[in-house]
């Protein structure tokens, strides 16, 4: 069992969401640490992208933040490596970005600077670099099922997962993801974008009855989800839920000063979790 | 015939399909639409109607004498997209796939636009199909396209400002996607160029493959014998791909994309693509883009709206990686030169885009023999440009 499915062992997962700079990253060190105190079981980190396509405005005004801060990929991996080196951060972490940030990594490509010649570049030195700093996983929402085989090629070789995204309209395709899925399945709540969303009205029971038809992987509901309340209901019909726009709401709003607020928030969905 | 994407949609290691698992099913059908309907007669017959009637098609192979003569050299066609009704290639391709779209019983257009020609195209179809059209263009091209902006509006369109990242074409196929991500069971993403996920590039290649299948007739009607090359211009690449297509076996025939490199490929004011990007995973394929080292796509600069696109489509990133098309930059000063030069000798004021391809004849011509001929695809005409090279000539005009 992955130190991923492990987090899972037992009871319902809370799983936050934060971009990676955003403000800064000495904030983003302080909310993971948060996040670890409050109970998220996993956390989900953003290494920001200039254009990331499933993103609704909030996350997509978070990403641009951090770039414009001048956030790199390797600062974010160093900060990983931070907070793993002093202990403060022991659940599983997951990067959360898109193809081009690993496929370019150091000016990384096919062939021979892919990283698999034992180099720190491309998809095969990302993901020794992850594995270094002690990331767990990875989620690629560019990156279907029918164009994963080079990234899980190295991810296997590292030892992370590459987790699997299922949606509303994956229908005759979901077994076929399941069978094949590593860590957890993400389960994406609706059509669209991440944001918040008042109603989510997929039937997620429908999905994850047939998920289980074929694997014990677990599964975690994100996109839209904003209250205890709405956690709750997703966890019932899954393994967890997942949280991202309304965890970077709080920190539009408090920036600097964010930790605490996203600590007491994480504390809430979580205590929504356990009852 | 050519050049054919395999089963997963590449061309050599470039195309694919990158794009979330919410519209896998819907690219899947959309496929399976395009290969029920691509050799279907009846479709076919319905297209080929459009394109005559509707769209005006044929359209001319014009020989430009006055700037043959004048540059005394190589004898120069131009493939007159100009003259196509909405004054661009885009029609070709938007007619097509409103058909498809409309075969597969979606009854909404979504489009991006840069220079506004393809949001033209789109709501024009969408008016002429009966369907609701939704076109997402950068807020700073609303701005410096406001005709164009007027037009989608007279033709029903909805037109949404985009204002995220650069706020220019690529941030409007970002924005396009979303909305199709969020939207799939009456909409079609009617895609304007070679370029996204497969099937997209081979769709929208072979509504402008028109191009070269009259191109190639049309000159050996008049000429007797083939072109010694074919020059377009190319952003994301679908006029080009249109002009050199039906020319790809003929190994005779050079292929030259004329890529924008704003105020030079040494700059960072540029769109060269093939030039100054590198291989990439963006906007649904694996192909160059211009780019920074950790990855993060580049902003990219052109005069003109409609090459001003940090990507290039996947069928010319291999077409370049075999040697079997070149790719040459042309700057924006060249290119207003090439503008000014053919509305004054010939009579012909052609889009700031197409301006590009026939500064590069301008340049290969003189040194050819008289008995050379080149083909020069004029994709649009420049009505829409005259306010920005007025301004950028100093000259203040009010459209």
């Amino acid at each position: 069992m992955s130190r991923i499915q492990e987090a899972f062992a037992g009871k319902k997962a809370f799983i936050p969401f934060i971009t990676a700079g955003y403000p800064d990253l000495e904030t983003t060190k302080a909310v993971l640490r948060a996040a670890q105190e409050n109970g998220a079981d996993l956390i989900e980190i953003g290494i920001p992208f200039s254009d990331p396509t499933a993103e609704g405005p909030v996350i997509q005004t978070a990403n641009v933040r951090a770039l414009e801060g001048g956030v790199t990929t390797d600062q974010v991996l160093e900060l990983v490596e931070e907070v793993r080196r002093d202990g403060s951060v022991t659940v599983p972490m997951v990067f959360m970005t898109y193809a081009n940030v690993i496929y370019s990594y150091h000016e990384g490509g096919d062939g021979e600077a892919d990283g698999s010649d034992g180099s720190d570049r491309g998809r095969y030195g990302f993901c020794r670099r992850c594995a270094e700093v002690g990331i767990d996983g990875l989620i690629l929402p560019d990156i279907p099922f029918e164009e994963k085989d080079q990234f899980e090629d190295a991810c296997r070789q590292s030892g992370l997962d590459l987790i699997s995204l299922i949606a509303p309209t994956s229908e005759d395709r979901i077994q076929m993801i399941a069978r094949q899925a590593q860590g957890f399945i993400y389960i994406v709540s609706s059509l669209g974008v991440t944001g918040v969303r008042s109603d989510i009205t997929t039937d997620i029971g429908a999905i994850t009855a047939k998920i289980r038809e074929v694997t014990a992987v677990p599964c975690a509901v994100g996109f839209g989800i904003s209250t205890p309340d709405q956690a709750a209901r997703m966890a019932e019909q899954s393994d967890g839920a997942i949280v991202g726009s309304a965890i970077i709401r709080i920190i539009d709003r408090y920036q600097r000063e964010a930790a605490p607020y996203v600590g007491e928030y994480v504390r809430s969905m979580k205590d929504a979790l356990r009852s | 015939m050519a050049i054919q994407a395999d089963s997963r949609g590449r061309f050599g290691q470039f195309g694919g399909q990158y794009i979330p698992e919410t519209l896998m099913n819907a690219i899947i059908e959309l496929d399976e639409a395009y290969k029920r309907y691509k050799d279907d007669p009846q479709f076919n017959r319905e297209l080929e109607v459009l394109f005559n009637e509707y769209a005006n098609r044929p359209s001319r192979l014009y020989y430009a004498g006055k700037m043959t003569e004048d540059l005394g050299g190589a004898k120069i066609y131009f493939k007159r997209e100009d003259l196509n009704f909405t004054g661009a290639h885009k029609i070709n391709n938007v007619l097509g796939q409103a058909l498809l779209a409309r075969k597969m019983g979606k009854t909404r257009l979504i489009a991006e636009t840069g220079a506004g020609q393809h949001g033209v195209a789109t709501a024009t179809a969408a008016a002429y199909f009966g369907m609701e059209c939704v076109v997402f263009m950068g807020k700073t091209d609303t701005e410096r396209q406001a005709l164009n902006v007027y037009k989608m509006k007279l033709l029903g369109a909805t037109v949404v400002p985009v204002t995220s990242g650069t706020a220019t074409l690529k941030d409007a196929v970002s924005e396009a996607f979303r909305e199709w991500t969020s939207r799939i069971e009456d909409t079609h993403y009617c895609l304007g160029s070679v370029m996204g996920p497969h099937p997209f590039p081979t769709i929208v290649r072979d509504f402008q493959a028109v191009i070269s299948r009259e191109s190639r007739a049309q000159i050996l009607e008049m000429e007797g014998r083939l072109p010694d090359a074919v020059l377009a211009c190319v952003g994301g690449g679908s006029n080009a791909i249109g002009s050199f297509y039906h020319y790809i076996d003929d190994s005779d025939v050079q292929l030259i994309g004329c890529e924008a490199a704003g105020r030079g490929i040494d700059t960072f004011e540029t769109a060269a693509t093939i030039s100054t990007g590198r291989l990439g995973i963006f906007h649904g394929m694996k192909s160059l883009f211009c780019q920074n080292e950790y990855g993060q796509i580049a902003p990219v600069y052109s005069i003109s709206a409609g090459l001003d696109y940090p990507g290039i489509g996947p069928e010319h990133a291999y077409l370049n990686d075999i040697g079997r098309a070149q790719y040459v930059p042309v700057t924006d000063e060249e290119a207003v030169q090439a503008f000014e030069y053919t509305s004054a000798v010939e009579g012909i004021i052609p889009a700031i885009e197409s301006s590009h391809a026939i500064a590069h004849a301008m340049k290969i011509a003189p040194g050819m023999d008289r008995d050379r001929i080149l083909v020069v695809t004029v994709s649009g005409r420049g009505d829409k440009d005259c306010a920005a090279i007025a301004r950028y000539r100093g000259i203040n005009i009010a459209e």
